[in-house]
């Protein structure tokens, strides 16, 4: 924030402040404001500690670090012996995250060079909505398009037993994630001067060159965000892939084969288990695992996107 | 005159292929979603009739209406909103108006992209934490709603802080020069200029609450209830976890009922972001400044 607003009154003593009612309610009204501003830091925590507490359990007891990051078996329900592996559920997410990245980075990239770039006037204000629309599609409907649209188009096509697998939920997802995408990285390329365009173009470069040699390097880092901003919605999505993905647990070895994503499989199963269970527990330890993951993709962003403002 | 050389010429051609290309990825970005838009329009529309709006769902929701889901839904969004603006408000006020520029400020920051990238699911893993077990709540509209309250909450407090900022500082100079205190500037000043700006962001959240679904799985929202809620303190249905029901877990459901109930509330959503859109243009044309 550019704007200090302390700055306006700073330097009057305030030795000639009234203490009248206004004076009361002026200091009331901060001290409220305050506390809506540190809300957001007590939530962060707050969702931190509650979804430990409840995992907690597990992770002193039953939790072995490599069965739960290594072995492909999530068997939480088994009577002879649970096993906690998550390894397979981390290929689903990751298998579709991925397919989903390879669509959506070129496409959102490319559009919103075209948008910031190329297009003016009404075209421009018209891709602009349109994309704000295209992000706010709930992620339900989309999961609901993977199921009754996507799946049988898959399945004619590629003449596939079943169409609930990580291409579906990987189409799905990067039509999901590439709107989102498309704005934060039209905004990066806006955020870059227009004096750098006009001394590239005054020097004879064409508009492609400019675009080239100029503004994406010095929109990289936006650009870069914007890309880990979309790869964290993608990692985090629950329903669309609880939906599309076919919710069987496998390590995938071709894009036909159905997967279960770690969001999916807490959205399916907490809802079956008794709460204090190690089933229960061992999904909120998921959860934590999904937390401190989107923290650290959020934070990078963030770093990274600040470290072009500071130069 | 000058005369195109075949440099010139070759970069010309390269420039409209870029252009054309660029423009053909974004075409293939937005043609996909509007085909399926089409399709659930095609599909949905003979399904939604007066009575399948304000009717229950009958027959194990074979049949019959979604009035249930749809009255859940908008008091689920009612009574998040109550708990999210005003704080979503203060906490713009906050950050727009008091906060200096510092390391605190900038956690507080962190903390709202945080919060807004945080994925659904671990969202209802607090809900269920925090307001069902904790607070004792139990699974209940208000322990939903305010799951959502707090998954939204960066919604309104980035919409707000923006319209804040957008009010010219020489607007609050003026006002403190007449000795008005901080807060008076705030309420006659900065507030009446921005309210319209507060309002798109106050509608895109309803927008974002009414479409979730995995924050309401386990906090306060029921696949199926004969009665009504009566109270904060009892589940509901709503409209997204119903059409996930509906398309997933119901055996022996007509091909057409989910389109009807997916076309619905994607129209909701729709309508609500067209409407905040609207009313940012509208304030782009007014604004003098």
């Amino acid at each position: 924030m550019e704007r200090q607003s302390t700055g306006a009154v700073a330097g009057v003593d305030s030795s000639f402040d009234q203490l009248n009612r206004d004076w009361y309610i002026d200091k009331a009204v901060q001290i409220l404001v305050f506390l809506g501003g540190i809300s957001a830091i007590v939530f962060i925590i707050g969702i931190f500690i509650f979804i430990s507490k409840e995992g907690f359990g597990f992770l002193v007891g039953d939790f072995n670090f490599r069965e739960f990051f290594f072995s492909p078996n999530w068997r939480p329900t088994s009577e002879s012996r649970e096993t906690f592996g998550i390894l397979a559920l981390i290929a689903g997410t990751a298998s579709v995250t991925g397919l989903a990245m390879l669509i959506a980075i070129p496409f959102s990239l490319g559009a919103a060079i075209f948008i910031a770039e190329f297009a003016s006037g009404k075209t421009r204000e018209f891709l602009k909505v349109t994309v704000e629309l295209l992000a706010a599609i709930p992620s339900v409907v989309w999961g609901f398009i993977g199921l009754a649209i996507m799946n049988p188009v898959i399945i004619q096509t590629f003449d596939v037993p079943v169409g609930l697998n990580v291409l579906n939920a990987g189409v799905i997802l990067g039509l999901m994630a590439a709107p989102i995408m498309t704005s934060i990285a039209e905004d990066a390329l806006k955020a870059v001067p227009d004096r750098y365009r006009e001394a590239a173009e005054a020097m004879g470069a064409t508009r492609w060159q400019v675009i080239y040699k100029v503004v994406l390097p010095a929109a990289k880092n936006g650009l870069l965000g914007a890309v880990l901003l979309g790869v964290g919605r993608g990692f985090g999505e629950t329903m669309a892939v609880l939906m599309a993905t076919g919710h069987s647990i496998n390590i995938p070895t071709s894009v036909f084969d159905s997967v279960r994503a770690l969001t999916a499989t807490i959205a399916a199963e907490l809802g079956e288990t008794a709460a204090g269970s190690s089933h229960y527990q061992a999904l909120f330890t998921i959860g934590i695992f999904l937390f401190v993951i989107t923290f650290i993709i959020n934070l990078a962003a963030d770093l990274i996107v600040r470290g072009i403002r500071k130069g | 005159m000058f005369e195109a050389s075949a440099l010139n010429r070759k970069n010309e051609t390269r420039q409209k292929l870029f252009r054309f290309g660029l423009g053909t990825m974004t075409g293939i970005l937005i043609l996909p979603v509007v085909l399926i838009m089409g399709t659930l329009i095609y599909k949905g529309a003979p399904v939604i009739s007066f009575e399948f709006l304000f009717a229950s769902p009958t027959n194990g929701m074979t049949a019959g209406g979604i009035f249930p889901a749809l009255l859940g839904t908008v008091l689920l969004v009612i009574v998040a909103l109550l708990a999210s603006v005003p704080l979503g408000v203060a906490a713009a006020i906050y950050l727009s108006e008091y906060a200096p520029d510092n390391w605190f400020t900038r956690a507080i920051n962190l903390a709202i992209i945080n919060l807004a990238g945080v994925p659904s699911i671990v969202h209802a893993l607090f809900g269920v934490g925090a307001f069902v077990i904790f607070f004792k709540f139990g699974t209940s509209i208000l322990a939903a709603s305010l799951t959502l309250a707090i998954m939204t909450l960066p919604v309104v407090i980035v919409a707000t802080r923006e319209s804040l900022q957008a009010v010219p500082m020489a607007f609050r100079e003026a006002c403190w020069n007449m000795g008005a205190t901080r807060w008076q500037t705030i309420r006659r000043v900065v507030l009446p200029n921005a309210i319209t700006g507060i309002l798109t962001g106050v509608i895109l959240e309803v927008s974002r609450t009414a479409g979730e679904t995995a924050p309401i799985m386990f906090t306060g929202a029921a696949f199926f209830l004969p009665l009504l809620p009566q109270t904060v303190f009892d589940q509901t249905m709503a409209l997204s976890l119903h059409l996930f029901v509906v398309s997933t877990q119901v055996p022996g459901m007509p091909e057409q009922l989910p389109f009807g109930v997916a076309l619905v509330l994607i129209s909701m959503v729709l309508l609500m972001n067209s409407l905040s859109i609207a009313l940012r243009m509208y304030l782009r044309g007014k604004k003098k400044w």
